[in-house]
Protein backbone atom coordinates (compact mmCIF):
# COMPACT_ATOMS: atom_id res chain seq x y z
CA UNK A 1 0.00 0.00 0.00
CA UNK A 2 1.78 3.15 -1.24
CA UNK A 3 1.48 5.90 1.40
CA UNK A 4 0.92 9.86 0.18
CA UNK A 5 1.73 12.17 2.75
CA UNK A 6 -0.18 15.16 1.30
CA UNK A 7 1.84 17.74 3.53
CA UNK A 8 4.91 17.14 2.94
CA UNK A 9 4.28 16.12 -0.50
CA UNK A 10 5.75 12.50 -1.08
CA UNK A 11 4.86 9.39 -2.45
CA UNK A 12 6.54 6.02 -1.11
CA UNK A 13 5.81 2.82 -2.58
CA UNK A 14 7.52 -0.47 -1.64
CA UNK A 15 8.99 -2.68 -4.19
CA UNK A 16 9.65 -6.00 -2.77
CA UNK A 17 12.63 -8.52 -4.79
CA UNK A 18 11.58 -11.95 -4.49
CA UNK A 19 13.43 -15.40 -5.15
CA UNK A 20 15.27 -18.30 -4.49
CA UNK A 21 17.94 -18.56 -1.89
CA UNK A 22 21.59 -16.99 -3.39
CA UNK A 23 19.77 -15.42 -6.99
CA UNK A 24 21.03 -12.11 -6.38
CA UNK A 25 18.39 -10.04 -5.06
CA UNK A 26 20.97 -8.62 -2.38
CA UNK A 27 23.16 -7.77 -5.41
CA UNK A 28 20.56 -6.06 -7.72
CA UNK A 29 20.42 -3.81 -4.25
CA UNK A 30 23.75 -3.38 -3.78
CA UNK A 31 24.59 -2.36 -7.19
CA UNK A 32 21.57 0.73 -7.40
CA UNK A 33 23.05 1.42 -4.26
CA UNK A 34 26.72 1.59 -5.75
CA UNK A 35 26.05 3.15 -8.56
CA UNK A 36 23.26 6.23 -7.77
CA UNK A 37 24.09 9.81 -6.86
CA UNK A 38 24.56 9.67 -2.87
CA UNK A 39 21.66 12.71 -2.40
CA UNK A 40 18.69 10.81 -4.28
CA UNK A 41 19.45 6.63 -2.02
CA UNK A 42 19.45 6.21 1.34
CA UNK A 43 21.58 4.07 3.54
CA UNK A 44 21.28 0.20 2.41
CA UNK A 45 20.25 -1.17 5.78
CA UNK A 46 21.17 -5.38 5.82
CA UNK A 47 19.93 -7.83 8.12
CA UNK A 48 22.06 -10.68 7.15
CA UNK A 49 23.40 -13.95 8.82
CA UNK A 50 27.64 -13.61 9.82
CA UNK A 51 28.52 -15.38 6.37
CA UNK A 52 26.28 -12.72 4.56
CA UNK A 53 23.01 -14.62 3.75
CA UNK A 54 20.16 -12.17 4.50
CA UNK A 55 18.53 -13.30 7.85
CA UNK A 56 15.62 -11.20 7.45
CA UNK A 57 15.60 -8.67 4.53
CA UNK A 58 17.47 -5.85 3.47
CA UNK A 59 16.23 -2.38 2.45
CA UNK A 60 17.22 0.22 0.43
CA UNK A 61 14.95 3.90 -0.12
CA UNK A 62 15.51 5.46 -3.21
CA UNK A 63 14.22 8.92 -4.75
CA UNK A 64 13.13 9.33 -8.11
CA UNK A 65 12.25 12.64 -8.80
CA UNK A 66 8.89 15.37 -8.47
CA UNK A 67 6.05 14.39 -10.05
CA UNK A 68 3.28 17.32 -9.97
CA UNK A 69 5.24 18.49 -6.85
CA UNK A 70 5.20 15.51 -4.84
CA UNK A 71 8.61 13.70 -4.15
CA UNK A 72 8.48 10.06 -5.21
CA UNK A 73 10.15 7.57 -3.51
CA UNK A 74 10.55 3.53 -4.28
CA UNK A 75 11.51 1.32 -0.78
CA UNK A 76 13.12 -1.34 -2.11
CA UNK A 77 13.25 -4.47 0.43
CA UNK A 78 14.52 -8.22 -0.48
CA UNK A 79 12.95 -11.19 1.21
CA UNK A 80 15.67 -13.90 2.56
CA UNK A 81 15.35 -16.93 -0.52
CA UNK A 82 16.12 -19.53 2.17
CA UNK A 83 13.28 -21.86 2.28
CA UNK A 84 13.47 -22.50 6.27
CA UNK A 85 12.94 -18.50 6.32
CA UNK A 86 8.84 -18.61 5.13
CA UNK A 87 7.75 -16.85 8.68
CA UNK A 88 9.83 -13.70 7.19
CA UNK A 89 9.67 -13.30 3.69
CA UNK A 90 5.45 -13.35 4.47
CA UNK A 91 6.33 -10.74 6.55
CA UNK A 92 7.68 -8.87 4.11
CA UNK A 93 5.35 -9.09 1.69
CA UNK A 94 2.85 -6.40 4.00
CA UNK A 95 2.37 -3.30 2.12
CA UNK A 96 3.72 -4.68 -1.12
CA UNK A 97 3.37 -2.30 -4.12
CA UNK A 98 5.32 -3.86 -6.90
CA UNK A 99 7.60 -7.36 -7.26
CA UNK A 100 10.20 -8.76 -9.08
CA UNK A 101 11.11 -12.07 -9.11
CA UNK A 102 14.57 -12.73 -9.45
CA UNK A 103 15.55 -16.66 -10.97
CA UNK A 104 18.47 -17.61 -11.10
CA UNK A 105 19.19 -19.10 -14.80
CA UNK A 106 21.46 -22.04 -13.56
CA UNK A 107 20.23 -25.37 -14.85
CA UNK A 108 20.85 -26.91 -11.21
CA UNK A 109 18.66 -23.85 -9.73
CA UNK A 110 15.91 -25.01 -12.08
CA UNK A 111 13.49 -26.74 -9.32
CA UNK A 112 14.39 -23.53 -6.45
CA UNK A 113 12.94 -20.67 -8.88
CA UNK A 114 9.84 -23.09 -9.16
CA UNK A 115 9.53 -23.43 -5.62
CA UNK A 116 10.05 -20.12 -4.88
CA UNK A 117 7.43 -18.55 -7.36
CA UNK A 118 5.11 -20.90 -5.54
CA UNK A 119 6.01 -19.98 -2.50
CA UNK A 120 5.56 -16.30 -3.32
CA UNK A 121 1.79 -16.84 -5.14
CA UNK A 122 0.77 -18.95 -1.48
CA UNK A 123 2.39 -16.05 0.90
CA UNK A 124 0.62 -13.01 -1.51
CA UNK A 125 -2.40 -15.49 -0.66
CA UNK A 126 -2.04 -14.08 3.05
CA UNK A 127 -2.77 -10.51 1.96
CA UNK A 128 -5.38 -11.69 0.16
CA UNK A 129 -3.48 -10.34 -3.35
CA UNK A 130 -2.54 -12.85 -6.28
CA UNK A 131 0.49 -12.56 -8.50
CA UNK A 132 -2.14 -11.41 -11.84
CA UNK A 133 -2.92 -8.71 -9.61
CA UNK A 134 0.22 -6.58 -8.79
CA UNK A 135 2.76 -4.86 -10.56
CA UNK A 136 5.31 -7.62 -11.31
CA UNK A 137 8.47 -8.41 -13.28
CA UNK A 138 10.81 -11.18 -13.70
CA UNK A 139 14.74 -10.80 -13.95
CA UNK A 140 16.44 -13.70 -15.34
CA UNK A 141 20.14 -13.33 -13.40
CA UNK A 142 23.29 -14.88 -13.97
CA UNK A 143 22.77 -15.14 -17.58
CA UNK A 144 26.95 -15.03 -17.91
CA UNK A 145 26.71 -18.74 -16.31
CA UNK A 146 27.91 -21.70 -18.86
CA UNK A 147 25.28 -23.68 -17.09
CA UNK A 148 22.41 -21.06 -17.82
CA UNK A 149 19.27 -22.38 -19.45
CA UNK A 150 17.77 -20.29 -22.25
CA UNK A 151 15.50 -17.76 -21.58
CA UNK A 152 13.05 -19.74 -23.80
CA UNK A 153 13.43 -22.40 -21.40
CA UNK A 154 12.94 -20.39 -18.29
CA UNK A 155 10.09 -18.29 -19.74
CA UNK A 156 8.31 -21.20 -20.35
CA UNK A 157 8.86 -22.21 -16.60
CA UNK A 158 8.19 -19.07 -14.67
CA UNK A 159 6.60 -16.55 -17.08
CA UNK A 160 3.45 -18.33 -18.72
CA UNK A 161 1.71 -14.58 -19.02
CA UNK A 162 4.43 -13.17 -20.39
CA UNK A 163 4.94 -9.99 -17.89
CA UNK A 164 7.53 -8.14 -18.49
CA UNK A 165 10.94 -9.61 -18.16
CA UNK A 166 14.75 -8.89 -18.27
CA UNK A 167 17.89 -10.77 -18.72
CA UNK A 168 20.75 -9.75 -15.90
CA UNK A 169 24.24 -10.34 -14.59
CA UNK A 170 23.81 -8.56 -11.54
CA UNK A 171 27.23 -8.21 -10.26
CA UNK A 172 28.03 -6.42 -13.50
CA UNK A 173 24.89 -4.43 -13.48
CA UNK A 174 23.35 -5.50 -16.38
CA UNK A 175 19.63 -5.73 -16.37
CA UNK A 176 19.48 -4.06 -12.76
CA UNK A 177 18.68 -0.66 -13.73
CA UNK A 178 16.08 -1.96 -16.47
CA UNK A 179 14.16 -4.15 -14.32
CA UNK A 180 13.53 -1.39 -11.69
CA UNK A 181 12.52 1.38 -14.05
CA UNK A 182 9.98 -1.01 -15.61
CA UNK A 183 8.65 -2.00 -12.16
CA UNK A 184 8.66 1.39 -10.81
CA UNK A 185 6.33 2.53 -13.86
CA UNK A 186 4.16 -0.55 -13.63
CA UNK A 187 4.16 0.41 -10.18
CA UNK A 188 3.00 4.17 -10.64
CA UNK A 189 0.42 3.16 -13.55
CA UNK A 190 -1.16 1.17 -11.43
CA UNK A 191 -1.22 3.52 -8.38
CA UNK A 192 -2.79 6.29 -11.19
CA UNK A 193 -5.44 3.66 -12.10
CA UNK A 194 -6.33 2.51 -8.87
CA UNK A 195 -6.63 5.70 -7.02
CA UNK A 196 -9.21 6.86 -10.22
CA UNK A 197 -11.01 3.60 -9.06
CA UNK A 198 -11.11 4.74 -5.43
CA UNK A 199 -12.14 8.08 -6.03
CA UNK A 200 -14.90 6.96 -8.76
CA UNK A 201 -16.30 4.38 -5.73
CA UNK A 202 -15.44 6.88 -2.54
CA UNK A 203 -13.70 3.93 -1.71
CA UNK A 204 -12.32 4.09 1.75
CA UNK A 205 -8.48 4.44 1.20
CA UNK A 206 -7.27 3.04 4.97
CA UNK A 207 -8.41 -0.49 4.49
CA UNK A 208 -5.57 -2.49 6.06
CA UNK A 209 -4.45 -5.50 4.41
CA UNK B 1 -4.66 -3.02 -9.65
CA UNK B 2 -3.04 -3.83 -6.00
CA UNK B 3 -4.72 -1.52 -3.15
CA UNK B 4 -5.94 0.91 -1.72
CA UNK B 5 -3.88 3.76 -0.75
CA UNK B 6 -3.28 4.95 2.58
CA UNK B 7 -3.34 9.32 1.75
CA UNK B 8 -2.57 11.34 4.92
CA UNK B 9 -4.46 14.98 4.54
CA UNK B 10 -2.65 18.46 5.64
CA UNK B 11 -4.81 18.64 8.87
CA UNK B 12 -4.30 15.11 10.12
CA UNK B 13 -0.77 15.55 9.74
CA UNK B 14 -1.26 18.73 12.10
CA UNK B 15 -3.02 16.59 14.28
CA UNK B 16 -0.91 13.57 14.96
CA UNK B 17 2.00 15.77 14.72
CA UNK B 18 0.55 17.96 17.75
CA UNK B 19 0.29 14.97 19.89
CA UNK B 20 3.50 13.62 19.63
CA UNK B 21 5.25 16.96 20.14
CA UNK B 22 3.39 17.25 23.22
CA UNK B 23 4.56 13.68 24.02
CA UNK B 24 7.64 14.71 23.73
CA UNK B 25 7.88 17.32 26.04
CA UNK B 26 5.85 15.57 28.74
CA UNK B 27 8.12 12.63 28.47
CA UNK B 28 10.75 14.28 28.34
CA UNK B 29 12.08 12.29 25.08
CA UNK B 30 14.94 12.75 22.43
CA UNK B 31 12.53 11.80 19.75
CA UNK B 32 9.36 10.50 18.84
CA UNK B 33 7.82 9.44 15.62
CA UNK B 34 4.89 7.32 14.08
CA UNK B 35 5.40 4.88 11.38
CA UNK B 36 2.69 2.81 9.56
CA UNK B 37 2.41 -1.01 10.08
CA UNK B 38 4.10 -1.11 5.89
CA UNK B 39 7.25 0.81 7.49
CA UNK B 40 6.65 4.68 6.41
CA UNK B 41 7.41 7.34 8.11
CA UNK B 42 4.25 9.50 9.39
CA UNK B 43 5.78 12.17 11.73
CA UNK B 44 8.59 12.49 13.38
CA UNK B 45 8.77 14.78 16.44
CA UNK B 46 12.93 16.27 18.66
CA UNK B 47 16.28 15.78 17.39
CA UNK B 48 15.84 13.81 14.05
CA UNK B 49 18.39 15.94 12.09
CA UNK B 50 20.83 13.14 13.98
CA UNK B 51 18.87 10.03 12.74
CA UNK B 52 18.34 7.86 9.75
CA UNK B 53 14.91 8.47 10.45
CA UNK B 54 13.84 6.64 7.14
CA UNK B 55 15.94 3.27 8.12
CA UNK B 56 14.68 3.34 11.69
CA UNK B 57 10.75 3.07 10.39
CA UNK B 58 11.54 0.23 8.65
CA UNK B 59 13.48 -1.28 11.26
CA UNK B 60 11.05 -0.98 13.77
CA UNK B 61 7.92 -2.06 11.44
CA UNK B 62 10.06 -5.11 10.86
CA UNK B 63 10.36 -5.66 14.69
CA UNK B 64 6.81 -4.80 14.93
CA UNK B 65 6.14 -7.61 11.85
CA UNK B 66 8.53 -10.20 13.26
CA UNK B 67 7.22 -9.92 17.32
CA UNK B 68 3.91 -10.42 15.51
CA UNK B 69 4.70 -13.29 13.78
CA UNK B 70 5.45 -14.58 16.99
CA UNK B 71 2.88 -14.16 18.91
CA UNK B 72 0.69 -15.63 16.54
CA UNK B 73 2.84 -18.82 17.02
CA UNK B 74 1.82 -18.54 21.00
CA UNK B 75 -2.09 -17.95 19.52
CA UNK B 76 -1.82 -14.43 21.12
CA UNK B 77 -3.51 -11.97 19.72
CA UNK B 78 -0.16 -9.54 19.79
CA UNK B 79 2.69 -8.29 21.80
CA UNK B 80 1.25 -4.41 22.03
CA UNK B 81 4.64 -2.73 23.63
CA UNK B 82 8.47 -3.69 23.42
CA UNK B 83 10.94 -1.90 25.27
CA UNK B 84 14.90 -1.92 24.76
CA UNK B 85 17.38 -1.01 27.35
CA UNK B 86 20.99 0.47 25.78
CA UNK B 87 23.58 1.93 27.42
CA UNK B 88 22.69 5.59 26.76
CA UNK B 89 19.72 5.21 24.27
CA UNK B 90 16.52 3.28 25.04
CA UNK B 91 13.61 2.53 23.11
CA UNK B 92 9.95 1.86 23.49
CA UNK B 93 7.37 0.80 21.03
CA UNK B 94 3.79 0.86 21.05
CA UNK B 95 1.16 -0.56 18.62
CA UNK B 96 -1.59 1.53 17.89
CA UNK B 97 -5.24 1.23 16.82
CA UNK B 98 -3.70 -1.84 15.46
CA UNK B 99 -1.94 0.26 11.88
CA UNK B 100 0.33 2.27 13.39
CA UNK B 101 3.39 2.31 15.25
CA UNK B 102 4.02 5.21 18.32
CA UNK B 103 8.43 5.00 18.78
CA UNK B 104 9.89 6.99 21.94
CA UNK B 105 13.50 6.84 22.02
CA UNK B 106 14.51 8.43 25.30
CA UNK B 107 17.33 8.45 27.59
CA UNK B 108 18.31 9.07 31.74
CA UNK B 109 16.63 12.36 31.52
CA UNK B 110 13.51 10.42 31.61
CA UNK B 111 12.48 6.99 32.83
CA UNK B 112 10.35 3.88 31.65
CA UNK B 113 7.59 4.86 34.00
CA UNK B 114 7.49 8.26 33.14
CA UNK B 115 7.28 7.25 29.47
CA UNK B 116 4.88 4.50 29.82
CA UNK B 117 2.80 7.04 31.41
CA UNK B 118 2.64 9.68 28.62
CA UNK B 119 2.57 7.25 25.99
CA UNK B 120 -0.67 5.67 27.29
CA UNK B 121 -2.38 9.21 26.94
CA UNK B 122 -1.26 9.93 23.62
CA UNK B 123 -1.89 6.56 22.47
CA UNK B 124 -5.57 7.32 23.49
CA UNK B 125 -5.39 10.47 21.22
CA UNK B 126 -3.33 8.48 18.34
CA UNK B 127 -6.52 5.93 18.33
CA UNK B 128 -8.92 8.39 17.72
CA UNK B 129 -7.22 10.69 14.85
CA UNK B 130 -6.31 7.00 12.98
CA UNK B 131 -10.13 5.64 13.48
CA UNK B 132 -11.29 8.90 12.16
CA UNK B 133 -8.74 8.76 9.06
CA UNK B 134 -9.97 4.85 8.55
CA UNK B 135 -13.21 6.30 8.09
CA UNK B 136 -13.02 9.29 5.82
CA UNK B 137 -13.26 8.63 1.80
CA UNK B 138 -10.50 9.19 -0.38
CA UNK B 139 -11.90 10.91 -3.13
CA UNK B 140 -13.15 14.97 -3.36
CA UNK B 141 -10.11 15.92 -1.71
CA UNK B 142 -8.01 18.65 -3.16
CA UNK B 143 -4.31 18.30 -3.73
CA UNK B 144 -4.10 14.18 -4.70
CA UNK B 145 -0.79 13.98 -6.80
CA UNK B 146 -2.43 11.36 -9.01
CA UNK B 147 -5.68 13.55 -10.27
CA UNK B 148 -3.91 15.29 -13.19
CA UNK B 149 -0.72 13.08 -13.15
CA UNK B 150 -0.19 11.45 -17.18
CA UNK B 151 1.60 8.55 -18.53
CA UNK B 152 4.40 10.93 -19.53
CA UNK B 153 5.27 11.85 -16.49
CA UNK B 154 5.90 8.36 -15.04
CA UNK B 155 8.32 7.72 -18.04
CA UNK B 156 10.02 10.29 -17.03
CA UNK B 157 10.73 9.55 -13.27
CA UNK B 158 12.02 6.58 -14.95
CA UNK B 159 14.31 8.28 -17.64
CA UNK B 160 18.14 7.65 -17.78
Amino acid sequence: MPFINLMAREINCKIVYYGPGLCGKTTNLEFIHGHTKAESRGKLVKLATDSERTLYFDFLPFELGDVNGFKTRLHLYTVPGQVYYDASRKLILKGIDGCVFVADSQLARADSNEEALENLKLNLLEYDLKLADIPYVIQYNKRDLPSALSVEELRGVLNPYLVPEFEAVAHEGTGVFETLRAIGRLVFRDLKKSYGAQAALGANPQRAR
Amino acid sequence: MISPQSVMYEDEFHRIQGAIETLLGAANARVVFVVDKNGQLMAAAGDVDQLDTTSLASLTAGNIAATGGIAKLLRENEFATQFHEGKNAHIHIQLVSQRVILVVIFDAKSSLGLVRLRVRKTTEELTAIFEAMNKRPVDARAGSPFAEITDDDIDNLFND
